[in-house]
């Protein structure tokens, strides 16, 4: 290219001072790029003077080598800075135009929830698993010789007539129109597993059975035909009421909480001797703090050891049963009975996954 | 339950002048005496004692003739006149007995009487009646409503009658400001079924000084004429031939014979508030007093008019057939274990039934406005059998109640002539000296007590001498035992419930304080200690599992009946035989327990989709119960021995299988993903989901066998179910409900479920540690094979083949396109799988995938499956 072949170096430097001026107003890739193109392209007065270097003197060629350097690198550095000044911004400029609603509810498979009843079961067998005990597990429909007769109940009494328990047809009686006795209950009380564990697990013993019962109550806003206990029984060589008070209040704790305590009245169960209803002091009772009423317990009466073939002057033990619906309806403040039992999922759906 | 009037307890214990119901309730629940309510007074004032200034008859145009009085009632309730001056007030009385002179009971505006009865100033028979005259009905102290209360004649000694002023608070004379507390008495102390034992029990928990007022009773009842001999006041015969287990139904019978009572003795006003405040209502005096008696002691009574009775009195079982028709007017057709008082008209000995011993008289023998010569019987009847006679005819009564739970066996003498000294006080009878008294009570066994015993069973250190001062106290005879730290102990007659060593221990602890025993904490069982069980952890993993999923897990009743087998498709013939069926259902329609958990769970679904809830997926794990007709009958065993193995054996043989199940239902949208794209209806997909995450939760191997249409099982839908089964274990069904089901049940159609034996799919997991595969790290060869296949062929049994084909180099298998359509023949579809060999110890090679495909294709072909291309 003629003229090309003289190496001006105040026209470049100029040159260069334009470029880098444009390079720091420039905003876009684009600009940018075009300022290159113009600025240290193949036809722009850099590349000219560079070029133009070759047809210089020894000395000069030195001193012009040193000057384009220095002109190449300011270049370069301007446009390094701006190119990744401007790639921020584009890129800040892409993802804003990308930003959406983060309190849309989002939820492609929702959770689904535990009742709160067996949740509650789990909890209480947690607290027995933690003493060391074990949690057994017997038949709903039950032989009222386990239900009762083992249990120091005898034949006359009144827990045994027909209005306060399921008494189950046997074979025997399908073609009769009356009931004819099969000696078979849905079992009354979690009780029954008593003398079941105490036989096929031998002594000492501590068992926790909570599980499914049922009475002939109509449901109502207390009652409910088909409830749930957890029974607890131990026997061993040397237990005493003071060990079923130290259970009994650490249960109370783990229900209730630590200010909760439980406290024993007098009273009178066929299984127990002596008995005991056992009252919860409750923290969060409304109308303020105080006693309510959440079981029975007592020490094994020597009847039953003696029904499991224990001897009761070797061996001690305690009993004691609450109910854990009633547990519940105290717990988390539910007024009706009938919100436990419907299945209404409104109403399990408050629980989620725990209680 | 029985009311304590702390105004009758006073008669036995001393009590704090100030002693409040909320207090006495506080005293009583320490020693076991349950507070049931305090019943507030259902009257508010004020009420005030009149002066009957002037009565002026004014008969009326309806042929009545009332009083208009002027009453004064006390310079803070009388009237203002015109000049400022206190006047009596303005009241119109209707009463007969209304009179000039008399001090009466004014219930002024603004008190309110039983019944919600206010009291206001109301215009009537031209006059302005500025407050009301009271009879004992309108205050609720008793029935009678013939008169007002003149109270110059009511129960109040003269010198208490003169000295009552207008004006006085008549609310505090009546008592009917008081309270009554209600306690609850457990089974086994019918003694504090009486003052005489409540009185004991508050003495136990307060201290406070008690009398017993059997003593004093007993001092002076005369020698009775016992059996055998002659003399008495009646022969009276104890006949027993169907003793209930062995117990003759009446151990002693004690008559006495009151003559000259006069019938027209009205029940003295005191007697008849103490029996209202208790419940009961006032009859007659005789009858009031048997009623005060047993109140009072505890010891039911039966008064018959002497002169209807023949001797002898026998006590027997009534004969088949024979009918009797109650107080209440009741005909009861009576069994041969009932007992009956009976007498002997004629000559004809037994042959007359007076009552129902112990539950309730007939209609024949009972006391009357005639009465003139009172036959008074205090006896002592088995528990069992008034027990059993109360509920075979429905007629608990006041007596039974207590004869249930055990009457003093020694107290007959005492009650007898308390209730002689009534009817001699307040009727004017003349008691006979010469009672009778057939006895034939057993002596109480001693028991052989260890002083120790009560620190063994209840960890309390009572000295001994404490123990026995307790015992003593509780009525208790202590006497040395065979050796040092023991001791014989007699219980008193009035506690048939102390039998035991145990029974011991209670009294002492409860009169120490069960508040005094320390707590401990029992021994950690490190070496039974194993903690929740597999199938115990493996429970709650499924429950987890399933609400982890999606589903809301529900808890049913286990009752099922027509409707539901009707709804499932159930032929009624063929469940119910192998249904346990209840024999006194709560509900009629639902006798029999569910052998699956759906129709009970359906019952659920269907609730919530009643309430407008949609898309409703639910699951429940329980119990279901199969009966087996041809299972042996359960034996009927004694409690306190320990049956024998074989015994024990026949007691769980006759037992139905009660396996552990889990169900869910599925219904309404499946995918809620809201704003987020569209839903999709539930069907068989997503049933076949939630089962089988719950199989891979518990590491099960479950593979679905698809029966041939007509061999699924009518509750499912023919071409969309499948048996969940482990190797060759049923473990229970999956897929559409049967579309008459959802139907029946008023489901969205496709709606699905799935029901699994979890007892059965447990047993089949061996609980051991899963054994890993090394990793290969050769390269995978990722190839698509995809085949068509006759549409009978399922794309599991597909898969197996291609499983089997590939052996250990194939890694994995995933079905990605089910296609029927326009590029398939009618009778075939198309199934692509995606696939990767591996081999575990080299590269594959192009001719060892090539050999991998060929096997394949050879394995495939006898399905009629073809590669295509």
């Amino acid at each position: 290219m003629a003229g090309s072949s003289t190496f001006d170096a105040e026209k470049v430097t100029d040159a260069v001072i334009e470029g880098i001026a444009k390079i720091k107003d420039a905003s876009t890739m684009e600009g940018l790029k075009a300022i290159k193109a113009q600025y240290a392209g193949a036809d722009s007065v850099m590349t000219q003077a560079s070029r133009a270097i070759g047809g210089l003197g020894k000395d000069e060629k030195k001193t012009a080598g040193q000057l384009m350097g220095k002109l190449r690198a300011d270049f370069g550095r301007a446009y390094g800075l701006k190119e990744s000044e401007v790639k921020a911004e584009d890129e800040a400029r892409k993802l804003g135009s990308e930003t959406v609603d983060m309190t849309l509810p989002v939820n492609r498979k929702p959770i689904g929830s535990r009742h709160p009843l067996p949740k509650l079961m789990e909890d209480v067998e947690d607290l027995f698993i933690s003493m060391g005990w074990q949690i057994s597990e017997g038949p709903e429909v039950e032989t009222e010789w386990y239900d009762f007769d083992a249990l120091n109940f005898g034949p006359d009494h009144p827990a045994r007539q027909m209005q306060d328990t399921f008494y189950v047809k046997g074979n025997q009686a399908r073609d009769a129109a009356g009931f004819v006795g099969s000696n078979m209950v849905l079992r009354t009380q979690t009780s029954s597993d008593q003398v079941r564990g105490l036989i096929a697990r031998g002594v000492p013993l501590y068992i926790a059975s909570p599980g499914r019962v049922f009475r002939t109550d109509e449901l109502d806003a207390t009652h409910t035909p088909v409830f749930h206990q957890c029974e607890a029984l131990a026997v061993d060589k040397n237990l005493t009421m003071g060990d079923l008070k130290g259970v009994l209040d650490k249960l109370a704790v783990t229900m209730f909480g630590p200010e909760a305590k439980s406290r024993l009245r007098p009273s009178y169960f066929p299984f127990t001797e002596p008995s005991a209803e056992l009252d919860l002091w409750f923290p969060d009772k409304k109308g303020g703090p105080g006693w309510i009423e959440w079981g029975g317990c007592g020490m094994v009466n020597p009847n039953v050891l003696r029904s499991a073939g224990i001897d009761p002057d070797v061996y001690t033990g305690f009993a004691f049963g609450v109910g854990m619906e009633r547990t519940l309806l105290l717990r988390h403040d539910i007024n009706d009975m009938h919100d436990l039992v419907e299945g209404d999922v409104r109403f399990s759906k408050q629980f989620v996954m725990g209680e | 339950m029985p009311m304590i009037d702390i105004d009758w307890l006073k008669e036995h214990v001393e009590v704090p002048a100030d002693l409040t119901y909320e207090q006495l309730a506080k005293d009583l629940v320490r020693v076991g005496l349950e507070e049931e309510e305090i019943h507030a007074s259902q009257v508010t004032g004020p009420i005030v004692v009149g002066y009957v200034v002037d009565c002026t008859p004014e008969p009326q145009k309806n042929g009545k003739t009332i009083n208009w009085c002027h009453v004064d009632v006390g310079d803070e309730y009388n009237e203002t006149d015109e000049n400022g001056d206190k006047v009596p007030r303005g009241i119109v009385c209707g009463a007969p007995n209304m009179a000039a002179g008399e001090k009466v009971v004014v219930t002024l505006p603004g008190a309110v009487l039983p019944g919600d009865f206010k009291i206001e100033p109301r215009k009537t028979y031209g006059h302005i009646s500025n407050g009301m005259c009271a009879s004992e009905r309108e205050l609720g102290l008793g029935n009678d409503h013939n008169g007002i209360i003149l109270l110059n004649h009511y129960d109040l000694s003269k010198e208490e009658a003169e000295a009552l002023k207008p004006g006085d608070d008549a609310m505090h004379l009546l008592h009917l400001d008081q309270p009554v507390l209600e306690i609850n008495i457990t089974p086994d102390r019918g003694y504090t079924l009486s003052y005489r034992g409540v009185a004991r029990e508050y003495h136990h928990s307060t201290g406070a000084a008690y009398t017993d007022p059997v003593v004093a009773l007993n001092a002076k009842a005369p020698k009775p004429v016992v059996e055998g001999d002659n003399g008495g006041d009646v022969a009276v015969e104890i006949d027993d031939g169907n003793p209930i287990h062995g117990v003759p139904g009446c151990d002693r019978y004690y008559a006495r014979i009151v003559r000259g009572f006069n019938p027209d003795a009205p029940t003295p006003g005191w007697m008849r508030r103490r029996l209202i405040r208790a419940g009961m209502r006032s009859i007659s005096l005789a009858v009031d007093i048997t009623n005060y008696v047993m109140l009072d002691l505890g010891q039911p009574m039966h008064a018959y008019d002497l002169d209807k009775i023949e001797g002898p009195i026998v006590v027997r079982r009534a004969n088949a057939g024979e009918h009797l028709t109650t107080l209440d007017g009741k005909d009861h057709e009576l069994s041969p274990e009932d007992l009956l008082i009976t007498d002997s008209p004629n000559g004809v000995r037994a042959s007359r039934i007076l009552g129902l011993a112990g539950v309730m008289g007939g209609l024949y023998g009972e006391v009357t406005a005639e009465t003139r010569n009172v036959f008074v019987e205090a006896a002592h009847f088995d528990q069992v059998t008034i027990a059993r006679s109360a509920r075979r005819h429905k007629t608990p009564s006041e007596a039974s109640k207590r004869f249930e739970r055990g009457v003093d066996d020694q107290l007959q003498p005492a009650a007898a002539q308390m209730a002689a000294d009534l009817l001699a006080s307040c009727g004017g009878g003349t008691p006979s000296d010469t009672p009778v008294d057939v006895d034939r009570t057993q002596a109480r066994t001693r028991i052989d007590f260890r002083l120790t015993e009560t620190k063994r069973l209840t960890g309390l250190d009572t000295s001994d001498e404490r123990i026995r001062q307790i015992l003593e106290d509780i009525g208790c005879a202590v006497s040395e035992g065979a050796e040092p730290g023991r001791i014989l102990v007699l219980p008193p007659s009035w506690r048939p419930d102390l039998n035991d060593p145990c029974d011991l221990v209670e009294e002492v602890a409860r009169l120490v304080g069960y508040d005094e025993i320390p707590v401990t904490m029992p021994p950690a069982p490190v070496e039974s200690s194993i903690g929740l069980t597999p199938n115990q952890l493996r429970q709650r993993q499924v429950a987890d599992e399933l609400a982890e999923y999606g589903l809301v897990e529900t808890l049913s009743y286990p009752f099922v009946g027509s409707a539901d087998f009707k709804a499932f498709g159930y032929d009624e013939d063929d469940i119910e035989p192998v249904s346990v069926e209840v024999a006194n259902p709560l509900a009629g329609d639902r006798p029999y327990l569910r052998r699956t958990i759906l129709p009970t769970l359906a019952q659920t679904v269907q609730r919530n989709i009643r309430r407008g809830i949609e898309d409703v997926s639910l699951y429940e794990l329980g119990h279901v119960y199969l009966w087996d007709p041809n299972a042996p009958a359960i034996p009927a065993l004694p409690g306190g021995v320990k049956p024998t193995d074989d015994q024990l054996e026949a007691l769980d043989a006759g037992l139905p299988e009660q396996p552990l199940h889990v169900a869910a239902i599925l219904t309404g949208k499946a995918v809620e993903t809201g704003w987020l794209g569209e839903r999709r209806a539930v069907d068989w997909t997503d049933a076949v989901e939630a089962m089988r995450r719950v199989a891979d939760r518990l590491g099960a191997k479950v593979q679905l066998d698809q029966p041939r249409s007509r061999d699924v099982p009518a509750q499912w839908h023919p071409g969309r179910a499948a048996k969940v089964m482990v190797g060759d274990v049923f473990v229970g069904m999956v897929g559409e409900l049967h579309p008459h089901v959802n139907e029946a049940l008023g489901f969205p159609e496709h709606s699905a479920a799935f029901e699994l034996d979890l007892t059965a799919l447990f047993s089949t997991l061996n609980g051991k540690p899963v054994q890993a595969k090394p990793i290969s790290t050769f390269p995978p060869v990722k190839q698509d094979l995809a085949f068509s296949v006759p549409k009978t062929i399922s794309a599991e049994q597909l898969k197996q083949a291609i499983v089997e084909a590939a052996g250990d180099d194939l890694e994995s298998i995933e079905l990605f396109d089910v296609y029927t359509g326009d590029q398939m023949e009618s009778d075939e579809k198309s199934l692509a799988y995606a696939v990767v060999f591996r081999s575990p110890d080299r590269t594959l090679q192009a001719a060892d995938t090539e050999a991998l495909r060929a096997a394949i294709v050879e394995k495939a072909a006898p399905l009629g499956a073809q590669l295509r291309a």
